[in-house]
Parts: C-alpha cells; structure tokens; sequence
C-alpha cells in the first residue's frame, strides 16, 4: 500500500489544467501542419497557418491556446493500493481544478444550476470520472472541454440491423449538422455499443487517443479510415469556410451491447485537442 | 475578395461596398456581448427600454476572454460561436447595430436582418485566441459586471482580422465556400 496526500492531488490537477490549456498536444499541432500541406481552400489553408502560429505563441507565452478553457474533464485511473490521506478524495480533485484555473489565468465557464445560470466563479464542478485499477499509483488526465463542439455532439440508438453503414450515416449527418459551429478542424470521438452511458463516455474516452493512433481492431481501424476520407469530402473544411480538411482524426471505442441494441455517439472536439496527463 | 482597413464606426457607405469573402483589418471601438448579455439586452428592448450602452451604430463582438495576466490588457479572446446569438440579432440589427463578429455559419433569419437593416455578419476565427488578444488595445466592462466573462465590455482594437461572412446584399459565405469543396477530392481522385 501506497500513501498519497491529498496536497499532492491537488497540485498535480492544477497544474494540469493550466498546462494543458497552454500547451496543445505535439500530434495536434502536427495534424494541422499535414492539414494545411493537404488543403484545397485558400481561406482553408490560411486559417490553418494560423492556428500554428496561435499554437507557437499561446506556448512560449504560456497564455491558453484558446479562451473557451473549457469545464473540466478529469479521467482518474485510481490504483486499488493507493491510500488517500489528508482529505476527501474528490474534494481534492474540485480544489485542483479551482487552483489551476484561478492560478493560470483561465476563463472560469461553467454555471451552477443549468436553469438559474449563475456562475460559480472557480470553473467548479469537474466532471471526474474514476475507474479502480491495480497498482499503487494514480494516472489523471484532464481535458478541458470546450463548449462550442460539445454542444454539436449527438447520441442515438440504431437498429441493430442498421450495421456499419447506419453508423456511418448517423456520424456524418452529426458532422454536417455541426458544420463551422464546431470549430473545425475537428477530433470525431465516435463510441459505439455499450448502454444508453456507456456509449456516451466510450465517445469521450475516443478523444483522448492520440491522433494517428487507430483502433487495435481492424474492422474499426477501417471504419475510422473511412469516415475520416468522408467527413473530409463534406467539403465543410477549417472553420466551416470550406476545404477538404474537417477532420483530423475518427477515434473509435466500441463495447459489447445488448441484443436489440446499436448505440452510437458522436463527441465533437473541436481543434482546440487539449488533454495533459499525470502519473502521482 | 477584396481587402479593407476600415474604422468603426461603419458607415454605410463601408457596409454597402462589403461582400462575402473581403479580409477587413479593423480599428476602433467594438462591444464584447455573448448569451446571458443578449438575452437582458433583447428582453429591454422588447419592452421598449434603452439599453444599458448605446449600441447604435456600433459593432459587436460574440466573446468573453480569460483573465488577464498582470501587465496584460486582455486575456486570450476570439469569438464564440455566432449561431447562438442568432435567435437575438435580427433584433439588435433592427434596433441599429451595425456588425456583429462571431464564428460559424448562421440562420437564414440573420442573413435576412443583414438585408433588410444594411448591416454585416462577420467571421473571426474561432479559437484564434492568443493572436487576437494581442489586436485588443484597451478594454473596460461597460454593463453587467456580474456576468464576469459575459458582461459587456468596450474594447479598442487595431487591424482586428475579420472575413466578411453575411453581406447587407443577402449572400452567404459558409454556403459559398462548402459546395466548392464538397467531394473535391474525390472528384480529383486524390486519396487522403
């Protein structure tokens, strides 16, 4: 058994956050880069030079890449011979997240009741998801979601006997539907399977992946290939200005799921890919 | 697709010769408004009240920035998304607000409202943030203070970068754009 103090969680969430608002991930910004090679638009490729450019400064400058800082998504791999002193657990998660974005400078954007809509101030509550594993460490990820491409993302349940192609579609006419309201370049999360939850958090773990990583399972790596080649013939492009790059990658989880059952969702990331992960 | 250095205010003359397409660097004064702020403004003007800034004339920009670092004057900032906005605009173009900034395509109702009250939608890039918080040379929240990032804040910018997205002669970049490049690729045979 291992001893953590909560002091150390929270300073590790904190610096998270504000790392991974400042500094977009290595395969992001390379995915830009092969985009803007492959662009067809002027107005595609322009835009696409300067997100690069917006990705060199917010870095050196160590300024978030993009003011929507997001609500955020905290993923713990929590390890079952971890001991947690000195506090609630997921109170130190809270207090890492109401640290980093008070101390780096972030837009603090999320509201407390859906309906009333008042801001809590501190960017607080994260959503945490925490899973139990072996080992007497614990890995967190944070990802600060932003709200435009959030907003687009869509769920559904197919027929079973819909297959591949109903999966297809449903993806496509999500992507169409979000058009430049997602921000693109866009990361297409797609979970399929699962429960009417599980699919959802399937989608969102898809974002996570590195771009250029495909699924281990060959029918799925195809169907990411695919639908990568025709999100980019929608013709929808950077920004929604028109171009033959709206997607940088089609990450896709699948679970195992109910005989009547064919669940899809769809989360949209937009090019703003932030994720920063941490081992304690 | 021309390219203007244009200062606000706009005049009617600037918004008449804009088109869908034309780069303009702007500079002057603009609003920062976004939901919570339109909402308050929309529901006084429904009821016949002024506004809380006089937005006659002016351009407004869909957006709240992070806080600023010391020595900074604003956070990053770039504009959220515009279709949010769009069940508020027709009104605010009608009441006499000139321009509106924001990111990605809009409704067929304010492409209409650019129309018929001779007023522009423009595109900045979304996400663009720390570049064009670097365009923003002063700022002081004008209304709403308790709104924090969604309060109404003045800005003075210099050659803020924008597209022209909605024209006051009904056309539509986003729609414009698209269908140039839709299944281009597979048109050209080019594999991915």
């Amino acid at each position: 058994m291992r001893i953590i103090h909560v002091d150390q969680i929270i300073e590790t969430v904190a610096k998270l956050c504000w790392e991974a608002c400042y500094y977009l991930p290595e395969d992001v910004v390379a995915g830009f880069r092969r985009a803007e090679k492959t662009e067809a638009s002027p107005i595609g490729k322009n835009i696409l030079q300067q997100l690069v450019e917006n990705a060199e400064e917010a870095k050196v400058n160590h300024m978030p890449y993009c003011h929507d800082t997001g609500m955020a998504v905290v993923f713990v791999e929590l390890g079952q011979d971890v001991h947690v002193t000195g506090g609630s657990f997921m109170d130190s998660i809270q207090e890492g997240v109401r640290t980093g974005y008070r101390e780096g400078y972030l837009r603090k954007s999320v509201v407390g009741d859906p309906l009333i809509r008042v801001n809590t101030g501190d960017n607080t509550p994260a959503v945490v998801h925490t899973e139990i594993v072996p080992g007497d460490e614990i890995k967190i990820t944070v990802l600060p979601k932003g709200g435009g491409s959030e907003n687009m993302s869509a769920m559904k349940f197919l027929l079973p006997g819909e297959g591949m192609q109903g999966v297809k579609n449903f993806v496509l006419q999500t992507i169409k539907e979000a058009g430049g309201k997602a921000c693109p370049p866009v990361v297409v999360g797609v979970g399929i399977g699962g429960s009417f939850d599980k699919v959802t958090s399937l989608a969102k773990h898809a974002v996570l992946r590195e771009i250029g990583v495909h699924n281990h399972e060959q029918h799925i790596a195809q169907l990411e290939k695919e639908l990568l080649e025709e999100i980019n013939n929608t013709g929808i492009g950077p920004q929604g200005l028109g171009g033959t790059n709206t997607a940088l990658w089609v990450p896709i989880e699948t679970f195992a799921c109910h005989i009547t059952a064919l669940p899809v969702a769809v989360n949209i990331q937009c090019h703003a890919a932030r994720k920063k992960t941490a081992v304690v | 697709m021309a390219e203007y250095q244009l200062k606000t205010p706009l005049s009617d003359e600037d918004i008449q010769k804009l088109q869908i397409g034309d780069q303009v660097l702007l500079t002057g004064t603009i609003y920062m408004a976004r939901d919570a702020a339109h909402k308050r403004m929309v529901e006084l003007l429904e009821a016949g009240q002024p506004l809380p800034v006089d937005l006659k004339g002016e351009v407004i920009f869909y957006a709240g920035p992070c806080p600023p670092k010391p020595g900074q004057v604003i956070g990053p900032v770039a504009p959220t998304t515009a279709f949010r906005m769009d069940p508020f605009a027709p009104a605010m173009y009608e009441y006499g607000v000139k321009g509106t900034i924001g990111k990605g395509p809009r409704r067929d109702m304010v492409k209409q409202a650019c129309k018929e009250f001779g007023a522009i939608s423009f595109a900045a890039i979304g996400g663009l943030s720390t570049i064009l918080s670097r365009r923003v040379k002063s700022q002081e929240v004008v209304a709403y203070d308790d709104l924090g990032p969604e309060a109404i804040r003045k800005l003075e910018v210099e050659d803020f970068p924008l597209l022209v997205a909605y024209d006051a002669h009904g056309q539509d970049l986003y729609e414009q754009e698209i269908a140039k490049y839709e299944n281009y690729n597979l048109n050209k045979g080019v594999g991915i």
